[in-house]
């Protein structure tokens, strides 16, 4: 499954500046293993030491939050959107 | 002069200049400004902030700005008020309001962290300010950056009341909603933040931002007369307030203003959105998004980026938190009017009804010292109350009518009086 990740600029030292690269894998935990392949160093900065994604890092799967979907293991089709954030503080 | 030294992540530890940062590169933990306590500790005294004017830059020593701040100079040091109608009808002697519904300039909490984070913008020169926000922040940053002469562009989803709209625009701000839900607002606004170089009072300059919260805490102190109240309530949304008015305390008995004292802080949040009390009570760290639904806007973050330092903060004070029903909350927000004249927002009706919450299960007992804090004015949010209101009674306009009327009225109450 390819899909687009769009990658926030704490990040983007790990892609030569790219802000969108592309990836692959049927699960969300499977595109996080490929990026780790073309962007070393990038899946530390998502997943803490136990393999769960990090306190202060959202991840959107068209626009949706995975922690309202399947977390890590949230299926991927062909095409989709993936979008990392850091927290926003602060209210409405 | 400042008495800030750097930034530091909050998860790592790692190390940052001042600058409009808001993230670590490592670990994408929040940054929060260092002071040198020892260094504010010599320069700070009561005295000499008893005599300052009544803004929140009287305690500029433990604030991130540089110079004299103009901005905000009529925001913060808003009334603690001593609730003596309030506390008789719940049979309490020490409890206090403290009032944030008359802010200046525009009637919220939000005016504290909005004066702090544009005086940082000032100072790192930039010439846009932003959020991403229907309500209170949304006002806040319109109305400072107005003054302050910044050009101002506010973020909302599409679908927002027109009164919301209004609430920006007045103030020469550019409103621009989003197709879309307020997460995909944030999302653009984190990328818009990042390519425009504009700052984003809650995103890149975050760490100055929650900086401006203390205030309140710093406030409360005072006006306590230099002590630290036993219990006070603060409403948790993203979770910017409560662990910086616990930080405030604590500056405050870092830096030699109050001698010792300590304090239990609670939280609130609405039942509708209550994922902080939910990890409260399980008794864990990891809190669970919701989707929020309840009548408390304000408040209604389902995914609150500081809720862990809700948790630890609460949880190291010997504090608690509960959570308020919407019934709950607009019978608060009567409450508090009807005994003390203050007309809150939701979440000020949330705060008052988790502090009876606390007070029948006598983790507050009725001789200590109780703060219950009032973030936001209640005008703002009429259709909130608006249904669970007495409607007016209609006449004609003739004496007789009312005569009748008021016979119906307290004609019984007055017979049993005995008045005249």
């Amino acid at each position: 499954m390819a899909v687009r990740v769009r990658v926030p600029t704490p990040l983007r030292r790990f892609t030569a500046g790219v802000d969108e690269v592309p990836a692959e894998g049927a699960s969300l935990k499977a595109v996080i293993d490929d990026l780790e392949r073309r962007h070393p160093g990038i899946r530390e900065r998502l997943l803490d030491d136990k393999g769960e994604i990090r306190r202060f890092v959202n991840i959107y799967l068209n626009g949706d939050d995975v922690r309202f979907l399947d977390q890590l293991n949230s299926k991927v089709k062909d095409g989709d959107d993936i979008s990392i954030v850091p927290a926003i503080a602060g209210g409405r | 002069m400042s008495f800030v030294t750097n930034l530091k992540c909050r998860e790592c530890g790692q190390d940052y200049p001042i600058k409009p940062l808001h993230v670590c590169e490592t670990c994408f933990g929040p940054l929060e400004v260092i002071y040198d306590y020892a260094k504010i500790r010599a320069a700070v005294s009561r005295a000499a902030i008893e005599k300052r004017p009544h803004n929140l830059w009287r305690y500029r020593e433990l604030l991130p700005a540089e110079g004299e701040p103009d901005i905000g100079p009529n925001s913060g040091f808003t009334p603690l008020v001593h609730a003596k109608r309030l506390g008789a009808e719940l049979g309490l002697k020490n409890l206090y309001i403290k009032d944030d519904t008359v802010n200046h300039p525009t009637l919220s909490y939000k005016d504290r962290v909005v004066s702090v984070s544009i005086a940082k913008a000032r100072d790192f020169g930039f010439q846009v300010v932003s959020c991403a926000s229907t309500g209170n922040l949304a006002t806040a940053v319109a109305a400072h950056a107005a003054r302050a002469g910044l050009q101002c562009f506010i973020f909302m989803p599409e679908g927002v009341e027109t009164g919301k709209i209004v609430g920006s625009t007045i103030y020469g701000a550019k409103v621009i909603t989003i197709r879309g839900n307020y997460d995909d607002v944030n999302r653009l606004c984190s990328e818009i933040a990042d390519k425009y170089g504009w700052a984003f009072v809650n995103i890149n300059l975050r760490p100055y931002y929650t900086e401006g919260a203390k205030t309140f805490g710093f406030e409360v102190a005072e006006q306590l007369g230099w002590r630290l109240p036993d219990h006070i309530v603060v409403p948790t949304a993203g979770g910017t307030i409560l662990p910086k008015v616990a930080k405030a305390f604590k500056e405050f008995k870092e830096v030699g203003l109050i001698k010792s004292g300590d304090f239990k802080i609670h939280t609130a949040q609405a039942a509708g959105s209550a994922p902080v009390i939910h990890a409260l009570h399980k008794g864990v760290d990891l809190i669970t998004p919701v989707k929020p639904n309840t009548i408390a806007k304000s408040i209604a973050i389902g995914n609150p980026a500081d809720g862990f330092y809700v948790l630890r903060a609460v949880r190291d004070s010997g504090g608690w938190g509960e959570a308020a029903t919407d019934a709950e909350i607009v019978d608060a927000i009567k409450l508090l009017a009807h005994t003390e004249g203050i007309f809150a927002e939701p979440a000020g009706g949330t705060t008052l009804a988790v502090t009876l919450k606390l007070l029948n299960q006598g983790r507050i007992k009725r001789d200590e010292t109780i703060v219950v804090s009032i973030t936001g004015n209640g005008y703002k949010t009429l259709e909130a109350v608006a249904g669970s209101i007495e409607q007016p009674s209609v006449i004609e306009a003739r004496l007789k009518e009312f005569d009748a009327l008021y016979e119906r009225l307290v004609g019984g109450k007055r017979a049993a009086a005995g008045a005249a």
